[in-house]
């Protein structure tokens, strides 16, 4: 079977997710202006310890082989670690990301004792300035202290997780050699307007310019930098593809389950458009994995619509459905940051604020700064505490 | 390759799918896909004959698409989900 056969199979969708992220908590120590998921306080009805390991049965069930197990910051759950070692025991190996906080030596150790874990920190700049004007201040000296914790505790080689944004596009040698000394693996992801990513989108995602730069740069580097496949929609700027599968996994191989059972199509479309259905309803995930509505829906054959007249489209596959849905723009058409400008032209006649915004905010309560950063000029002005 | 005595490596788990099977390496964490149910079978059958040729037989696989299950074993063995015994 070609790649391309094999492409199409995966589009009307698997029995079960190849990649599950799970967010463990909407609560959260930082107040990163992009967090997909706008987490900052602890949803109370946030699923038990009892029912996060009913979850994982059902998992291990399935044969869902490894989660990404994410937040909020989930190790602030109390029974993290019970959870991460019940999900090992049963077969289901875990990679976390975390913003770092809370791995003292103590917990380095630990988690260095564990099999089939990966570990993921995230740092969106490679020095205290670019970093924490997105993250918080404090937040790279958090993850650079969690990354020598582990190195110190014999980890092995863990992955240091990049946004890629407009400020650290020319930071991409010096994270590769960041991640090269601790001996850990580079991972770069696209930027989507989710959450409260929808507010900083416009002032942080890559100019045009620049996506020629990323594009240049993952072909360089390719099989060696981990990307999530997220970049596909740069595949239209050349003849040679990026490394990966070229297609959008929401609802197909790709989910969400978010800290309160809920199920989303991917992580990046948290709103009640995308919502297939709760791991609290009859039947659980499972169910809701083969049999909701939405999902049967996405492994329909996708219309290109506006973009089939475009000759790049085979390449691009129309790009990002969250990255589209959070601009505004109509689906079955460019992604906002289509590389050929289609998108660019199209945001012009989204009227300002009408995009939708997340059906659920947990960030918190906004604090009266002394200090406030100010990114960009006209359109958003964020306030980092 | 057809001569080699294979068997699926212990720490690979086989998820059924339409199109065959995904196979999890949970040693070096690479995820395959293996794109056709015959090469399933095959896989699952290995430890039980001298080699991949024999279980070609066994498995009912037409010589002539032999050549392509000797490619496609190598690639496995490659990515470790079969290994020489």
């Amino acid at each position: 079977m070609s790649v391309e056969a094999l492409v199409s199979q995966l589009k009307g969708g698997l029995d079960a997710p190849i990649c599950l992220t799970w967010e463990l908590t909407y609560a959260c120590n930082l107040q990163c202006v992009h967090c997909l998921s706008s987490s900052g306080q602890r949803d109370p009805r946030e699923l038990s310890t009892a029912e996060a390991k009913q979850v994982l049965d059902e998992l291990r069930d399935l044969q869902v082989f490894y989660i990404n197990i994410g937040g909020g910051e989930p190790m602030v759950r109390r029974d993290f670690f019970e959870i991460l070692e019940y999900s090992i025991s049963q077969g289901i190996g875990v990679k976390f990301s975390t913003n770092g906080a809370f791995i003292d030596f103590d917990k380095a150790q630990r988690l260095a004792a564990m099999d089939y874990l990966d570990i993921q920190i995230s740092l969106d700049g490679t020095d205290a300035v670019t970093n924490d004007a997105v993250r918080g201040a404090g937040s790279y000296d958090m993850a650079r202290r969690a990354m020598d914790n582990l190195q110190a505790a014999g980890f092995g080689p863990f992955k240091i997780s990049v946004v890629v944004t407009r400020h650290n596009v020319d930071q991409l040698d010096e994270f590769k050699a960041l991640a090269d000394s601790y001996g850990a693996q580079l991972r770069v992801t696209r930027l989507r307007p989710s959450g409260r990513g929808a507010d900083s989108w416009h002032d942080l995602h890559p100019t045009n310019a620049q996506q020629r730069q990323i594009y240049d740069w993952l072909l360089a580097h390719g099989e060696n930098v981990l990307t999530g496949d997220s970049f596909f929609h740069l595949n239209a700027l050349g003849d040679e593809p990026l490394p990966g599968l070229n297609m959008c996994g929401a609802g197909r191989v790709v989910c969400l389950i978010d800290p309160i059972g809920d199920v989303y199509a991917c992580p990046f479309v948290i709103h009640d458009e995308f919502k297939a259905g709760s791991v609290r309803d009859d039947g659980g995930f499972a169910k809701v994995w083969k049999q909701s509505e939405l999902f049967l829906e996405l492994r329909e054959p996708q219309s290109a619509g506006a973009c089939s007249s475009c000759g790049s489209y085979d390449a691009c596959q129309g790009g990002c459905m969250a990255a589209k849905f959070f601009t505004g723009l109509p689906l079955d058409g460019p992604d906002p940051e289509c590389v050929n400008g289609h998108g660019e032209h199209l945001l012009e006649g989204v009227a300002l604020a009408s995009n939708p915004k997340p059906s659920m905010d947990h960030s918190k309560p906004a604090k009266v700064t002394a200090v406030s950063v100010s990114l960009g000029t006209t359109r958003n002005v964020v306030s980092v505490s | 390759m057809l001569d080699t005595a294979l068997e699926l490596h212990p720490q690979v788990a086989l998820r059924p799918e339409p199109f065959g099977a995904l196979a999890y390496h949970y040693g070096n964490r690479r995820l395959v896909f293996l794109k056709h149910v015959d090469m399933v079978r095959v896989a699952k059958d290995l430890g039980n004959h001298a080699t991949l040729q024999e279980t070609l037989e066994a498995c009912e696989i037409a010589p002539a698409r032999w050549p392509s299950f000797a490619k496609a074993f190598e690639s496995l063995q490659s990515s470790e989900v079969v290994r020489e015994r």
